[in-house]
């Protein structure tokens, strides 16, 4: 399974990197996206809608089930990942590249430091198994 | 701690998601749920059903089962195989199951994991003297299903040094081979082969099935099979609170024989001719979501009933589901789906036709 180092980690399994303008891009983790199976649905947040730390904002659907995706940090939706209507499986196959969610701009970008590191993160996945 | 079937360690070596389902650790998927789906519909994918019960029947079954099963066992020769449900005196059902005549006097359910204590304590509370009822042990069951899966399995067979003709086996036959069992059955709209083995020879079967390019597929692709060929689920589409009429297997009950006494004829008879409480339909979703079980469907904004099984067909495309509704209707319907209103409209069952082998 793999964790790359240079993002950080919400225990509800999204995947957070910190770009260089500020904004912040959002996906789920290689360890959630397996965890779920084969993806058939994303429902992607509105760009603009403006979001609290931790509200439901998006929808993953698997076969076997459906998943909330929260917003990591309070901020605003700058973006969101088009081509993941046609293909959902962008998510299970390259979860931290082409399957990327959504973009927002936090109302604080130092509210990211807040979330797990990728060490964290794998130890938080140990101890939950 | 679940338990394991005879295939475990084969399921951990190629990599399986593992699950407990019914007091056994399953296979979920071995990586892929819908790549193991198209398997099956394209080629040929195999499934372990060892959790699955059977039950084998001896003495003067025939007036025995004539009596406790709505189909009618009449109809088998030796060698054949009915589907059936198996009803309460309410005609609510207690299980469904594949009942095979092997000879006149002996013959074999299949019946589900979850439903087997009840199940046993059913069939001996009704047992005549002149029966023996036995479980039947230390034994895997493989399904085989696919358009080239009995192709394969014959060739499996042939490399493992059993000598079996399965590829001209009629569709719902049985053949016994020494003590190995294999039914032209299966529950996945597909053709295919169940096999049941002693438990000392499942894994070199498995890989000889492996070595013939059978694709292991779990219960996730299970799942979406059965339901894209529209066969009901017991515990999702069939329970006790309902007769079979009214699950969408009216076809289980059979009433030709006038004379044939068996239980909860009364009631099964008049919701097979006329109708009961509620019937099964089958929808398709118009837009993006997931049917699934438990979803209340809505006409014109009354709830008229629930998802009973929904998935996403991967042959389709799009959601499916099987609906328990209390009025017949034709066209649209909503579902709600989370905290919306989804249009839905009806659609002929099976989902996605059954398949032949290839030849």
């Amino acid at each position: 399974m793999e964790i790359p180092g240079d993002l950080k980690f919400a225990p509800s399994h999204e995947w957070v990197r910190v770009e260089e303008d500020g904004s912040v891009t959002v996906g789920i983790s290689d360890h959630a996206q397996e965890q779920l199976g084969d993806l058939v649905f994303v429902e992607t947040p509105e760009v603009d809608r403006v979001c609290e730390a931790e509200e439901g904002i998006a929808v993953v659907e698997s076969v076997k089930a459906a998943s909330d995706i929260y917003a990591p940090v309070a901020g605003t939706i700058i973006d969101a990942n088009v081509e993941l209507a046609e293909n959902p499986e962008l998510v299970n196959s390259d979860p931290y590249g082409e399957g990327w969610l959504f973009k927002m701009q936090p109302d604080q970008v130092d509210d990211v430091d807040n979330l797990m590191d990728p060490d964290d993160y794998e130890a938080f996945i140990d101890s939950s198994e | 701690m679940s338990k394991q079937t005879p295939l475990y360690k084969a399921h951990q070596d190629h990599a399986a998601k593992l699950v407990d389902f019914a007091g056994y650790s399953l296979p979920l998927h071995y990586g892929s749920q819908i790549g193991e789906h198209l398997a099956v519909r394209e080629s040929a994918g195999m499934f372990d059903v060892s959790h699955m019960t059977i039950i084998d029947l001896q003495g003067e079954v025939v007036p025995w089962l004539r009596y406790l099963l709505t189909n009618d066992v009449a109809k088998l020769t030796d060698g054949h195989a009915l589907y059936s449900c198996m009803c309460n005196e309410k005609g609510g059902v207690i299980d469904d199951l594949i009942v095979y005549r092997l000879t006149a006097d002996r013959f074999r359910l299949i019946v589900n994991a979850a439903t087997r204590e009840k199940d046993l304590a059913w069939l001996n509370l009704h047992k005549p003297a002149d029966v023996d009822i036995r479980q039947v042990e230390n034994t895997a069951l493989i399904a085989v299903q696919g358009p080239d899966a009995v192709r394969l399995a014959n060739m499996a067979f042939t490399r493992l040094g059993q000598d079996a003709d399965l590829k001209h086996m009629g569709r719902h036959t049985a053949l016994e081979i020494g003590k190995w069992f294999v039914g032209r059955t299966g529950y996945t709209g597909e053709d295919g082969v169940e096999i049941a083995v002693p438990a000392a020879q499942a894994v070199d079967l498995w890989k000889a099935l492996v070595q013939q390019g059978i694709q292991p597929a779990g219960l996730g692709a299970r799942d979406t099979l059965r339901l894209e060929a529209g066969l009901s689920l017991y515990g999702q589409d069939l329970d006790e609170e309902h007769t079979p009429a009214e699950s969408g297997v009216a076809f289980t009950i059979d009433i030709v024989d006038p004379d044939r006494n068996f239980i909860a004829r009364e009631v099964l008879e008049e919701h097979k001719l006329f109708g009961g409480r509620c019937r099964q339909l089958g929808i398709v979703l118009d837009g993006r979501g997931v049917l699934r079980h438990g979803q209340v469907v809505e006409l014109v904004g009354q709830p008229i009933g629930i998802v009973t099984s929904g998935t996403f067909s991967p042959t389709r495309g799009v959601s499916i589901a099987l609906v328990r509704v209390n009025k017949a209707f034709k066209g649209g319907c909503d579902v709600r789906i989370r905290d919306r209103l989804l249009a839905a409209h009806v659609t002929s069952v099976p989902f996605v036709p059954h398949g032949q082998a290839r030849e």
